[in-house]
């Protein structure tokens, strides 16, 4: 079997919409488009029907009841809707949020948004592992801490926080725990009925879903309240308002329906691919794994090649679809603040790729992007006065660069 | 990012890529950059007894346009006098390579690197600066 280039290893930044999803929602723009708050007629009775199965089918992922999703555009809305709803219903309590420093941005400016209109926050450095130290976590907690928001799955290092005693914690000080969980979905088990978790955000194109749909679990028992961020008809029990994208939540839920019966089996596969990758990969010099290696979803490599830019490697290997912890092709060349906050070297920050595996990912694609890898390193590294110095014995962390 | 035809061509065959003795009183050696910033441009120059450049190598560690600028001055370099060199101007290199903005800096990173490679070669020869 050939491969075809370029090679898709970026599948945490997005996937495709399995074919299987795609062809159940494609009715539902067509024949059924009905539109689900329609209470008078069958072509509203028809999309609620679809409306509601699907919510079943993202409820059963999470081992939630059905009523406690709520759908949204995406993870981006759910993490707005979850930290504004919760922060503002319950700022009577407090005024103080905690999140860490690795969250993705639709979470850290979300809570920037809530410090210019009077919060205060609390942004926790991870361990150089990308793990939460628990008791840095507890001492970080305040009388007025209102809420707290930890990511389950890293999206840039796959690393997995301890959700379960992050929330235990939350929940003796009293205070509301939300959980990003876009990257988590059909790579981890989540079991809400024991999990100690308030609000926790869904994305379905990170799943093999479509884009612009999502989910956000708001937990009844204990109940937890939400103000809403979009005002309209209604609709979400008041929590979201705006007509129901029926197809898109089809999709979401066959999606969500296919992770929960593949996962172990995908995931058995995937881990295969990423410790043959890895293996490939770790015959190269002077190579790191971002992140801890073992609490961490198969799904993700982030690596960083010593002595070597992330953009020239990024050029370098155009014959693969990967992302670079390295932000140069901006004009701001800053090195990824996931890594950063990992205390990596903004050398290594620099040098440092995201491989994502995913679903339809083959041992060719690894094999190749291993030979491709290996080849692009050694030519870059000749190329490299840094690689030169470090073979000819000098500590570049000693050496003073005239920096520009 | 799209990089122009001479940008990739350079990125793709770097011209005079390696490293000369540094230790020779006719080589000059500037390096510049910090690895922190994403670019350490290490650029050496061989003058020949009449003063000319005759050989002239670099390594980079960069982006695609600070390695084509590094390469591309290589060439240039070749066959000028060290007051000839040290006239090559970042806008001459940016413009040979249809720079964007956003990447001028590699250019001014290797007119430094030049400025750099001349002045170390001065330092240890005296004598080239009349002779230039």
């Amino acid at each position: 079997m050939s491969v075809h280039t370029p090679i898709y290893l970026d599948y945490s930044a997005t996937t495709p919409t399995d074919p299987r999803v795609a062809e159940k929602m494609i009715p539902y723009l067509t024949e059924h488009f009905g539109n689900p708050a329609s209470r008078s007629h069958p072509f509203g009775w028809t999309a609620e029907k679809a409306v509601e199965n699907a919510r079943e089918e993202v409820a059963k992922l999470v081992n939630a009841d059905p009523r406690e999703i709520v759908w949204t555009s995406g993870a981006t809305e759910s993490n707005n809707l979850a930290i504004k709803g919760a922060a503002n219903f319950y700022s009577g309590k407090g005024k103080h949020i905690i999140t860490i420093q690795t969250e993705h941005k639709a979470v850290i400016d979300t809570v920037r948004e809530l410090e210019r209109v009077g919060f205060e926050a609390t942004y926790l450095a991870p361990e150089p592992n990308g793990l939460i130290d628990l008791e840095k976590f507890k001492a970080a907690i305040r009388p007025d801490t209102v809420l707290a928001s930890v990511m389950l799955v890293n999206n840039e290092i796959g690393v997995i926080q301890d959700i379960e005693a992050i929330g235990n914690i939350c929940r003796e000080h009293g205070v509301i725990f939300h959980v990003d969980a876009a990257q988590a979905t059909g790579k981890v088990a989540i079991d809400l009925e024991k999990l100690p978790v308030d609000l926790m955000s869904f994305s379905a194109h990170k799943t093999y879903g479509p884009k612009g749909i999502g989910a956000l679990y708001v937990r009844r028992k204990p109940r937890i309240r939400i103000e809403a961020q979009m005002h309209g008809g209604g609709h979400e029990r008041g929590m979201r308002s705006g007509t129901l994208a029926t197809h898109q939540i089809v999709g979401m839920g066959e999606a969500f329906r296919i992770a929960r019966e593949e996962m172990d089996l995908e995931n058995a596969r995937i881990r295969r691919l990423r410790d043959r990758l890895l293996a490939g990969l770790q015959d190269i010099d002077e190579v790191y794994v971002n992140g801890d290696l073992k609490h961490r979803v198969p799904h993700n490599l982030n690596i960083s090649f010593n002595f070597v830019e992330g953009e020239s490697l990024i050029m370098a290997v155009k014959d693969i679809a990967v992302s670079s912890g390295s932000a140069c092709t901006s004009a701001s060349l800053e090195p990824s603040y996931v890594l950063r906050a990992l205390g990596r070297s903004d050398e290594l920050a620099h040098s440092s790729i995201r491989f994502s595996i995913g679903r339809f990912t083959t041992e060719e694609d690894v094999d190749y992007t291993i030979a491709l890898m290996k080849s692009k390193i050694g030519k870059l590294r000749e190329l490299s006065p840094l690689w030169e110095m470090h073979l000819e014995g000098v500590d570049l962390s000693k050496v003073e660069w005239a920096a520009h | 990012m799209a990089y122009s035809d001479k940008v990739l061509d350079h990125y793709e065959n770097p011209r005079n890529v390696g490293s000369l003795d540094k230790s020779d009183a006719n080589v000059g050696t500037g390096m510049v950059g910090a690895p922190a910033c994403g670019d350490v441009m290490k650029l050496q120059i061989k003058v020949n007894d009449a003063g000319i450049i005759e050989d002239a190598k670099f390594k980079t560690y960069g982006c695609g346009s600070a390695i084509a600028s590094s390469s591309l001055v290589t060439e240039w370099l070749k066959g000028k006098t060290l007051d000839q060199a040290a006239e090559i101007k970042n806008s001459a290199i940016a413009e040979e390579l249809a720079l964007p903005p956003v990447k001028i800096h590699c250019s001014v990173l290797a007119e430094d690197a030049i400025k750099a490679a001349v002045a170390d070669l001065k330092s240890k020869q005296p004598a080239a600066k009349e002779a230039a």
